[in-house]
């Protein structure tokens, strides 16, 4: 008995010293589980975490890794388990495996690159991969390719090499001595294994050092030598992971590893040719994954390169005609089979090959895979319209489809597919589409139809149709830029006028939900009442309606609680308006006018006022100012403040544009009108007081412009001409005045970034009034010289610009001299809008030639084809924006990329 | 010297030739990586079973990112595809039973062959766990990210054979386990 006593005792003092043995981490989950509230898990966590703490604080070895893994589950469910991040690396350097597999994964899940604490495994590491168990060797890789920072990478870059180039000899050898092989009963077995785990481990590690620390990527150039050679799939597969990598971040590589390219021929070729291989297969396809990897090599490889892509035809030929096409795994092969297709140089038969695969894919039961040909087909649209083209009718069918993944690309493609051929019929869908379709796609779609009917519109009728019908179906989610839109649109069709009318007024008989709807009828009815009221309309069965039914219904809209202020503003115009066209109602109008002077809507209180005192001091003067509005010139810009926003925000905009009141009613009048048709350049109706409207246009242009840094100083003399260019340019007036505004354009910083400086300045020749003269002039701030200091300028076809050659090309450091360029533009026609794009390209600076593309399709005159009038690339772009008198200077720096600047 | 224009004709790609290399160098970090960014498990329920994420970020992203998304996906309707757009990445998922497995890939990823890798993945568990369901993994969270680990690497497939990565784990298992179960330390 005595023995067992003492034991007991021992125990008991053990015990009483120390905590007792934390429960096992099975258990821990099984008791969290059986909580039935949050609060009650979070008790249960809290108490068990104040045990883990005590436990780490009295530097328990035995139970450590065994709090760590309990510690990890607690952080999945969302609570905090940052103190055990040093916990982890304990772990790391204990000799045990079970420690450092729990380490490892803790290190991975608690700890990452911007804590410093990271930095501290490095050592750890380094030894663990040189560690004699390959098990070990590979969670220090698998840790490192996860979480390695930049700084570790540098530091172990050299282990990894080491290990990638020689694991096959070095450790084979190792094995066979049996050094190793403490634990495990198959020498043979783990010779062969290891082989593999080591190289590949390390070749994605080496894949992650190259993604983290580029400029030690020729470091592994030697170690990819025989990687190709490798027998297994697992060493394979890494390593075209490894070569795709390097070929992605360096034109050295990638002309290097050109080479490579028959070799992969012929592993894709043994890989499709080889028959079935239990280890490799996929429901019948030999080792998709490595598949799938070398096609994505090779399309880097071929990219660009005649050579290379000629000698991948024939096997991606192959690939996409001999791929099972039953299963999911075969459509990825043959997915990325047409994705190096049409990356590469190809034949124009695989094209054709490629896009009818994702024609067939249309066609799959499989959503997935109706989802990927549709995104494919959206990206090849542009370069194989045709071919895209004869599958229209399948993608049409897929704007029906439940899912809205697919239902939005099916709409994106429908609109690239769109052009003078299929129009009625591809509007037809879409405006069926845009009824039935979820709210979150109607303004995309809306925008979409607007631009292609303004592109491809058969006639004005359609045009107008169209419009009208978006308007009816979502009026209120169009953007606001609709309603000036259309109101040009009818105000330029004459001969629609009277059509129009009638139709607006049929469409908002009874129903003034649809703001942009009303606001256009309201406008038209101002205008073309008189037509509406004579009922005369060929086109139609005229409706009979009397001047009282149409104020009866503008009235509805001015009181209806639906009406934003904005549309009450229309009606309210209208109404006005009509009092010119109305014979044996003027004094109904009267009364509404004044009624609307004691409105507590400021805006409907102001104009209201205004044509009160119309009516009774300037009443000779009415018939003048409520004239018809004159055919708009279409201009190609609306401004650089168009705002594109959706319907709900219009009426702050519209407030804003409205220019400040001032002692001349007429003007003013004249003014609001003008405004509603939103900021567009047109000539003023009526020719009184031109002094005061082009000066607060100007204003507003510049309020809009808000914050924009404006280092010249346009607000003060030039602002009057930015509203009639046409002065400037057509050369109509007298000599003196050019020299005036020749004296008046201040010259602008245009580009003051990363050290390179660009000055303009502005003249304009006395002899040809039409020419004006920029100067350039950059200089350098950096320490380094700029060389190839290259500066484009493009202008329309149908002006001519003349670029002398510039000083030098090379811009010396230190501001110590400066480049002069002179560019000579000459605008022969009458119009009154132009543009001019000008470009600099700078050496070193990192270009994206995508982005460049990017900018030239918007800016070579084929605004519409992408979806943008220059009004909106200008919103879209936002670069800096000049206000200069003749033109519009719009600033788009690319971040350190360089610029584009137009001149509008 | 003058040059009388239109300039349009100048293609980037002339005017840069000189250039090029020197560029490229800049240019090509600009292009997407292609790599996996993530990988999330939770169940029906949203909670969340499993996360390895192969991209650095802060717990409080994290936990953004995972809420953002789980509530996303549940709410997707069972026949709708496993693909969807979320911020400029591709999330690819798909549902076993009362579990969703999602990845995060580039743009220029493969979705049909991320299914392929979450089958895989799927399939490995199954084997390991023989006929694996949720509380499998529930319980072995720290096995589940073992396998993942050994299938996965930096987010790119390292094994594609599956008995070898099997053949891994049980053997890296027989290293840790036997040893410590006779010398009765206890374990996890």
């Amino acid at each position: 008995m005595k023995p067992l006593e003492t034991i007991e005792v021992l125990q008991t003092t053990f015990f009483s010293q120390r905590m007792p043995a934390p429960i096992r981490l099975r258990e821990l989950i099984r008791t969290i589980r059986t909580a039935r509230t949050q609060a009650e898990e979070r008790e249960m966590i809290q108490k068990e975490c104040a045990a883990i703490r005590s436990s780490f604080r009295e530097e328990d070895n035995t139970y450590r890794c065994r709090n760590v893994a309990k510690l990890l589950y607690m952080h999945m469910l969302g609570y905090p388990a940052h103190f055990g991040q040093l916990e982890c690396l304990k772990l790391i350097a204990s000799q045990k495996f079970t420690d450092k597999r729990i380490g490892y994964l803790g290190a991975m899940l608690l700890l990452d690159e911007r804590q410093d604490v990271h930095l501290l495994m490095t050592n750890c590491i380094k030894n663990d991969l040189n560690h004699s168990t390959q098990y070990v060797q590979g969670l220090a890789l698998c840790t490192l390719g996860c979480m390695g920072s930049s700084e570790m990478c540098r530091d172990l870059a050299g282990e990894v090499e080491k290990l990638l180039k020689t694991s096959n000899s070095y450790l084979r050898k190792k094995m066979t001595e049996m050094t190793l092989s403490e634990y495990l009963p198959s020498v043979q077995d783990r010779a062969q294994n290891s082989l593999s785990v080591d190289s590949r481990n390390a070749a994605l590690c080496a894949v992650h050092v190259i993604r983290k620390v580029p400029e030690l990527m020729e470091m592994f150039l030697p170690a990819t030598k025989n990687l190709l050679n490798e027998k297994n799939h697992g060493v394979l597969h890494t390593s075209v992971v490894l070569l795709t990598e390097m070929c992605e971040r360096s034109p050295d590589m990638l002309a290097h590893f050109r080479k490579l390219v028959p070799q992969l021929v012929r592993i894709l070729k043994n890989l499709i040719m080889s028959g079935y291989s239990p280890e490799h297969d996929v429901s019948g396809i030999s080792d998709p994954f490595l598949q799938v990897r070398i096609l994505r090599l090779l399309r880097i490889l071929g990219r660009n390169d005649d050579d290379s892509s000629e000698a991948m035809n024939d096997i991606l030929a192959q690939v996409a005609t001999n791929t099972e096409t039953s299963k999911n795994v075969g459509n990825a092969i043959l997915y990325e089979t047409v994705l190096t297709i049409m990356d590469i140089k190809s034949e124009s038969g695989l094209r054709v090959l490629a896009i009818n695969i994702l024609g067939r894919f249309l066609l799959n039961n499989d959503k997935n895979i109706r989802y990927v040909a549709l995104t494919s087909l959206l990206k090849t649209v542009q370069t194989d319209h045709n071919a895209v083209q004869r599958h229209r009718s399948t993608i049409v069918d897929c704007l029906k489809d439940l899912d809205v993944s697919i239902k939005r690309r099916a709409m994106e493609l429908s609109f690239a597919l769109v052009n003078g051929n299929n129009v009625r019929g591809m509007m037809k869908e879409l405006l069926y589409f845009l009824d039935s379709c979820e709210p979150e796609f109607k303004a995309d779609c809306a925008s979409g139809i607007f631009l292609a009917a303004e592109k491809y519109a058969p006639s004005k009728r359609w045009h107008i149709d169209t419009i009208m019908r978006v308007l009816t179906t979502a009026g209120s989610y169009v953007r606001d830029d609709a309603v000036p839109n259309l109101i040009q649109l009818i105000t330029n069709s004459v001969e629609m006028h009277a059509y129009t009318v009638q139709r607006l007024y049929k469409a908002i008989l009874g129903d003034y939900s649809q703001q942009p709807l009303v606001q256009v009828a309201s406008w038209c009815i101002g205008e073309y009442g008189d037509l509406l009221v004579s009922g005369q309309c060929e086109e139609e069965e005229p409706i009979q309606v009397t001047e009282d039914e149409v104020l009866d219904i503008l009235e509805s809209i001015l009181i209806s609680n639906m009406s934003a202020s904005v549309t009450r503003g229309y009606a309210l115009t209208a109404i006005m308006k009509l009092s010119t066209r109305f014979t044996c109602t003027v004094n109904r109008i009267k009364k509404v006018v004044s009624i609307y002077g004691s409105s507590i809507d400021v805006e409907l209180q102001q104009r209201a006022v205004e044509y009160n005192a119309l009516f009774k001091k300037y009443d000779h003067m009415r018939p003048a100012l409520l004239e018809r509005m004159p055919v708009m010139e279409k201009v190609t810009t609306n401004g650089p403040a168009e705002i594109v926003q959706t319907n709900g925000e219009t009426e702050t905009s519209v407030l804003e544009t409205k220019p400040p009141p001032s002692g001349l009613q007429p003007a003013n009048q004249a003014n609001d009108l003008l405004d509603l048709l939103g900021e567009s350049d047109i000539t003023p109706v009526i020719p009184t007081a031109p002094t005061i409207k082009p000066a607060s246009a100007g204003g507003e242009l510049l309020d809009l412009l808000g914050d924009l840094n404006l280092t010249g100083s346009p607000v003060s003399a030039p602002a009057p001409q930015i509203a009639q260019p046409p002065f400037l340019l057509d050369g109509l007036t007298s000599q003196p005045l050019f020299n005036d505004i020749a004296a008046g354009i201040p010259s602008i910083t245009a580009y003051n970034k990363n050290g390179l400086k660009i000055d303009f300045t502005f003249e304009r020749s006395n002899t040809n009034p039409s020419v004006t003269v920029i100067t350039i002039q950059a200089s350098n701030s950096t320490e380094l010289d700029m060389t190839d200091f290259v500066f484009q300028a493009a202008v329309p076809k149908t002006f001519q610009l003349q670029l002398l050659s510039p000083s030098s090309s090379v811009i010396p450091a230190f501001n110590s001299g400066t480049i002069t360029q002179v560019i000579k533009v000459l605008n022969p026609q009458k119009s009154c809008t132009w543009s001019l794009v000008l470009k600099a390209s700078m050496p070193r600076s990192p270009f994206g030639f995508a982005g460049k593309e990017h900018w030239y399709r918007k800016l070579d005159g084929k605004e519409e084809e992408n979806g943008l009038s220059p009004g909106q690339f200008v919103a879209a772009v936002m670069g800096t924006v000049y206000v200069v008198p003749l033109v519009m200077l719009v600033f788009c720096p690319l971040e350190q990329l360089g610029f584009v600047v137009c001149l509008w | 010297m003058s040059v009388l224009l239109p300039i349009w004709f100048f293609s980037e790609r002339d005017l840069f030739e000189t250039q090029r290399l020197r560029l490229m160098l800049f240019f090509f970090p600009l292009l997407s990586i292609q790599q996996m960014q993530f990988m999330l498990l939770f169940s029906r329920q949203g909670k969340l079973r499993l996360q390895k994420w192969y991209v650095p970020l802060s717990d409080k992203e994290k936990k953004k990112i995972t809420r953002e998304l789980v509530q996303t996906v549940l709410a997707r309707k069972p026949k709708m595809c496993s693909f969807l757009e979320w911020r400029d990445l591709k999330i690819v998922y798909k549902r076993y039973a009362s579990l969703y497995f999602c990845c995060a890939i580039e743009d220029q990823d493969n979705e049909l062959i991320t299914l392929e890798i979450i089958h895989r993945y799927v399939e490995l568990l199954d084997k390991y766990f023989g006929s694996v369901c949720e509380l499998d993994i529930i319980f072995n969270f720290e096995k589940a990210y073992f396998i993942l680990d050994e299938f996965l690497l930096g987010g790119e497939v390292q094994e594609t054979s599956k008995k070898n990565v099997l053949k891994a784990i049980e053997q890296a298992d027989l290293l840790q386990e036997p040893r410590h179960e006779y010398f009765n330390v206890p374990v996890y």
